[in-house]
């Protein structure tokens, strides 16, 4: 019904009012959070990803109209950390900057947000991109121990403080593990990986499928990095003299049978999703600089590509992962294009299965009619042109990053191949999808 | 009313009869007490005396500070005790005056608040501050070799307490405003926008003035004294020695004598403070304290003002001096091939900020402006690059031919080399005379000194530029020619060396050093050598034997190559001369025991006069304009002993004549390499 209401009333313009430019990007390594908070805040994050960026632009970062993040989950010392980036970068006091929060797609938000500041002229040069360190993601006291808290700071005498003492429990102590809590829907209360496995279930997708699927994202980017694919990477400097040059949640031994004994770990005993063949939780910030025509010109800037168009959609949350197709169909129909006028894709690898479902789905008959509105099927999306330098499952997904991240590196392959389009997409938990088309002029 | 009759005080009364008396030193940038301004404050405490007003508060116009002390130009020209005496007890009158007065007296203080002019503060009832970072308040009198004498050895341990007090005398440490309201130095650290409120404040209702209670008065009693003052003497023979700088001991001796009893006390200052002004050590120290001035002068911040610095090349030197700059806020961009090798920059750089400014997000502002730059972009922006990769001309040449055609018009090209002539490494560029040198001691964080080269086609411009951003990193620049080893390593490596082939004669190293630290030197030779590292030690020695030292035959010792080839390099290797063990907490220890404590009567002149001859050789050929920089270039840049006043000075202060003799003697049982340089004969 919601769609159809969106179908009736809502036409989007085809093309953005100013032509939006993409001319530089960088990011950081993705670091895999190896349980304890890793060397980097998300602050600290985005400067590394910032600061190189900048310093090799022939303006200065005072003369950027705006700087706009992603982030998902930033530290208690960072609300508004885009605030926080664009002041430590130097913009000066008069550059405003503004945080976005789409969950997964938060840095592809950021982009959307900036090319329409763009688009309506209300800038000419936006940075814009996304950060997240979920290995700092905040533990919290539970509400209860808050509330005991608050009882014992009222306690004057020794003996209320006795008796406050005397109400404390064990359970008061038990913490909240904040990333726990912001990777599970809170309406209909499954995690991102249930979700994964409603799907796996959907489209009968197999455990091995999964996690031949999870391989290749790892021998692709063992691939990338060996062919020096990565440039957009900058090189991060912690103060314990220690550097970090390239994702390193990598796996480039990562074979089907040793995936194969792993347990499931979302639905226990008997579920295919296994932490192997989802994405891993990962720091890392990914920032673009988008530009107008006027900026390109004045600062004789090199053009990577132009931001064409982007949709956002909603879904059932117990299904977000399917979020992609919801997201990337609307903009393949405005732009009258089959999968084949596509040259690249980057689908978010958030599941190995949620990113099958999403080319299961295009290929179902009653899903596109049912769900989709579309007649026939979109077809079969070759994955030879797919997330071609891996992805989440191998790269990682810090959530505020990936968005921006894909879209830079959709780029950049499209470069190397001297190819025209290209599409980014990404499910969003909560049940949504994002999806944004660029192409290289 | 406003009052005008006066040329650096101004007295204003506001609605409620409160005078505030503005200070601002006619023709300075700075306010200092001298004579002139002590005494057109004797006059207008005369008014103040007839006015009556409600309260009396003393603040400063100069946007720098409240009073940065007594005018220290006119303490050089002080001639005798009795002249000294005079301009003490002047000092005094005012300070007591104010104390006396019946109305609440405030001192509002912002910015440096040092020396006299704390003792101003001290002579109020209440002393407010303004919190901000830029507030320091103390009295450094002791590192110029004298105390407090307007009163501070009388009135702080009263205030605070002695071990306080004694503590913040003795070290001359200035602290902030917040840790001097700690310790009570003052009643109230506030925002500046609240001064001039407080002021009021405490003028309507003056609460009851600070003094030391409770144990903290104790350490001022009677009985007490002495004990702390036996403590007080063990911690400083640690520090100074005595005949070396008697100022500490007087200050120890003359609280524990007369603390409490005020006017005994004033009059003690007054004796012991003129006796010390006019001493050999004092002298020196103001001496050196104005040479420092001197070459502060030499680089004129306004002429040009960089923002950006490019450093290329990440090792110790290069790594560090992109660190200092940073942290004088300097956006600084620092180039290396070696992604590792910029990773310990940054990490040492941590470390140092962590130890200067100590807030994580002080800490984490200055890391802001320090960008590892792996591809060299910063070169584009630079105001200044820096060059301190390896010493090799070919390397350094092919650099600069890739470097120069990147920079900004106008930027400054500069080479931290140390003993490569610049011509030779200039005649690469389009511009030849663009090339100027800035060589940095190590560790670039402690050592002030920054030696600016020129060579003979460098242009002035480039020069009093490179000396202008010398002043801009809070560093001294000395103008040396590009002479090999310019000023300070060629005046060091005789003495190292000759300490190197004492060492190889069976002389423990200790002994050694020992001598060296009694002459008054920061750090004995030996020591001083395993810490630049051996191998860098046996480079410079070798450049320099081949160049200059060829006909006084210096040869570089052969202990020295035996250390160096069989991987001794020093400090960082573990182990050169001295044996380090990894545990920091046991001491470094001589490899080579000699002849354990024994040391022949002669060393320490072989160790000075070496110096000493090739200060004399160098300010003979002009590799400084004059002995004042000869001076000032090696104390700064070596750390010869201070209250000496530099080799020049020393010179004067013993006789050339007398030092003439020593070096025959030397030549004669030591042979060549004592040959006294020609400047000598020609003094005689």
């Amino acid at each position: 019904m919601a769609e159809e209401k969106k179908q009736d009333h809502v036409k989007p313009v085809k093309k953005m009012v100013r032509p939006v430019f993409v001319v530089d990007g960088s990011r950081t390594p993705f670091l895999k959070a190896r349980g304890k908070p890793g060397a980097f805040s998300a602050a600290n994050l985005a400067m590394g990803a910032g600061r190189p960026l900048m310093a090799r632009q022939a303006f200065e970062a005072g003369d950027l109209d705006e700087v706009i993040m992603g982030c998902v989950m930033p530290g208690p010392d960072e609300a508004n950390i885009a605030r926080i980036l664009a002041l430590r970068l130097g913009c000066d006091k008069h550059v405003p900057a503004w945080t976005v929060q789409r969950n997964c797609a938060s840095g592809m938000q950021a982009l959307d947000c900036a090319a329409q500041s763009i688009a309506y002229g209300r800038a000419n040069l936006v940075l814009a991109g996304g950060v997240e360190s979920m290995s700092h993601a905040p533990v919290l006291l539970a509400e209860k121990m808050v509330a005991w808290l608050a009882a014992w700071g009222k306690a004057r005498s020794i003996g209320a403080k006795v008796k406050a003492l005397g109400q404390l429990r064990a359970a008061h102590l038990k913490p909240v593990i904040g990333l726990i809590r912001g990777l599970t829907d809170p309406v209909v209360g499954l995690n991102m990986g249930q979700t994964a496995e409603i799907l796996a279930d959907r489209f009968d997708i197999s455990r091995e499928a999964m996690d031949s699927f999870a391989v290749r994202s790892h021998h692709r980017l063992a691939e990338a990095q060996e062919a020096g694919h990565m440039s957009e990477i900058e090189t991060l400097y912690d103060t314990r003299g220690h550097f970090y040059n390239a994702d390193d949640g990598l796996r480039a031994d990562s074979a089907v049978e040793k995936l194969a004994t792993l347990k499931p770990v979302f639905d226990r005993p008997f579920g295919k999703v296994t932490a192997a063949n989802s994405a891993q939780i990962t720091d890392g910030a990914a920032m673009l600089l988008l530009a107008s025509e006027a900026a390109v010109t004045k600062w004789n800037l090199p053009v990577l590509g132009r931001i064409v168009d982007s949709e956002w959609a909603g879904l059932d949350p117990s299904q977000m992962g399917l979020g992609p197709v919801h997201a990337m169909t609307p903009i393949l129909k405005r732009h009258k294009m089959a999968l084949d006028d596509v040259d690249y894709w980057e689908i978010n690898e958030a599941f190995a299965t949620q990113v099958l479902a999403c080319l299961a789905a295009w290929n179902e008959p009653q899903y596109c009619r049912e769900e989709l509105h579309i007649r026939g099927v979109m077809g079969e999306l070759d994955q030879s042109r797919l997330n071609v330098d891996g992805g989440g499952v191998s790269i990682g997904h810090p959530v505020g990053a990936s968005g921006a991240r894909i879209v830079l590196h959709l780029l950049h392959v499209l470069e190397r191949n001297n190819a025209k389009r290209g599409m980014a997409s990404l499910c969003i938990g909560g049940g949504q999808g994002g999806a944004m088309l660029v192409e290289r002029v | 009313m406003a009052s005008t009759k006066y040329k650096h005080w101004q007295l204003k009364a506001d609605s409620d009869n409160i005078a505030w008396l503005h200070f601002d030193k006619a023709d300075s940038g700075t306010n200092t007490l001298g004579r002139e301004v002590i005494d057109e404050l004797s006059a207008v405490l005369d008014d103040m005396e007839t006015e009556r007003p409600r309260g009396l508060v003393i603040l400063s116009d100069k946007p720098n500070g409240f009073i940065a002390g007594a005018d220290i130009h006119e303490f050089a020209r002080i001639e005798n005790i009795d002249q000294a005496r005079e301009v003490i007890r002047r000092g005094q009158g005012v300070i007591n005056r104010i104390a006396r007065f019946r109305f609440p007296t405030v001192a509002l203080i912002h910015g440096f608040c040092l020396g006299g002019g704390y003792e101003l503060a001290l002579g109020c009832d209440y002393r407010i501050a303004d919190d901000d970072v830029t507030t320091k308040i103390g009295l450094p009198e002791v590192r110029l070799g004298i105390h407090p004498g307007f009163g501070g050895v009388a009135r702080l341990p009263q205030l605070i307490g002695a071990p306080a007090a004694m503590n913040l005398m003795l070290s001359g440490r200035a602290v902030s405003a917040r840790a001097a309201k700690k310790i009570g130095m003052i009643d109230y650290a506030v925002p500046r926008r609240h001064l001039h409120e407080a002021a009021c404040s405490l003028i309507q209702k003056p609460p009851k003035k600070l003094t030391a209670s409770g144990w903290k008065a104790a350490t001022n009693h009677a009985l007490i004294r002495p004990l702390l003052a036996r403590y007080l003497r063990k911690q400083v023979a640690k520090k100074a020695a005595k005949e070396h700088y008697p100022a500490p001991y007087a200050m120890i001796d003359l609280w524990a004598k007369h603390s409490g009893d005020s006017s005994a006390m004033l009059y003690g200052e007054e004796v012991s403070l003129a006796r010390l002004v006019v001493g050999e050590t004092a002298q020196n120290l103001i001496r050196v304290f104005l040479l420092q001035e001197k070459l502060k002068s030499l680089g004129d911040k306004k002429q040009f003002v960089p923002k950006r610095v490019h450093v290329i090349g990440g090792g110790v030197m290069g790594g560090d001096i992109a660190a200092w700059c940073a942290l004088r806020g300097m956006q600084v961009t620092v180039q290396d091939r070696e992604e590792a090798t910029l990773a310990r920059v940054i990490e040492r750089a941590a470390k140092l900020y962590k130890k200067k400014l100590k807030k994580p997000r002080l800490v984490q502002e200055v890391l802001d402006r320090l960008t590892p730059d792996i591809n060299g972009l910063g070169v584009a922006q630079a105001d200044v690059v820096i060059e301190a990769i390896f010493e090799d001309i070919d390397a350094k040449q092919a650099l600069y031919r890739e470097v120069e055609p990147k920079m900004k018009a106008g930027a400054l090209l500069a080479t931290n080399t140390s003993s490569i002539p610049l011509d030779t490494l200039s005649d690469c560029l389009s511009d030849p005379s663009r090339l100027v040198g800035i060589h940095f001691f190590n560790p670039v964080a402690m050592m002030q000194l920054v030696e600016i080269v020129t060579a003979e086609n460098t242009s002035p411009e480039v020069a009093a530029k490179a000396a202008a951003f010398t002043r801009h990193i809070d560093r001294l620049p000395l103008p040396v020619t590009s002479t090999p080893g310019f000023l300070v390593n060629r005046v060091l490596m005789p003495y190292l060396l000759e300490a190197v082939v004492i060492e190889s004669e069976g002389i423990s190293a200790k002994a050694i050093d020992q001598v060296a630290l009694d002459f008054g030197m920061p750090m004995g030779p030996i020591a001083l050598a395993d810490t630049v590292g051996l191998d860098i030690c046996l480079a410079v020695a070798e450049t320099l034997s081949r160049t200059l030292y060829k006909d006084t035959k210096v040869e570089v010792p052969a202990r020295l190559r035996a250390l160096v080839e069989s991987g001794k390099l020093g400090k960082k290797s573990g182990q050169g001369f001295y044996h380090y063990p990894a545990n920091k907490k046991s001491k470094a220890e001589a490899s080579n025991p000699g002849k354990g404590e024994y040391r022949p009567a002669d060393i320490q002149d072989r160790l000075m006069m070496r110096m000493i001859n090739e200060a004399r050789a160098c300010l003979r050929e002009g590799v400084v304009s004059d002995a004042e920089l000869l001076d000032a270039g090696i104390i700064f840049g070596t750390g010869f002993a201070p209250f000496r006043g530099g080799p020049m000075h020393y010179i004067e202060a013993q006789g050339v004549e007398q030092l003439i003799k020593k070096m025959h003697h030397l030549h004669e049982s030591h042979g060549e390499r004592f040959n006294p340089d020609e400047s000598w004969l020609s003094t005689t």
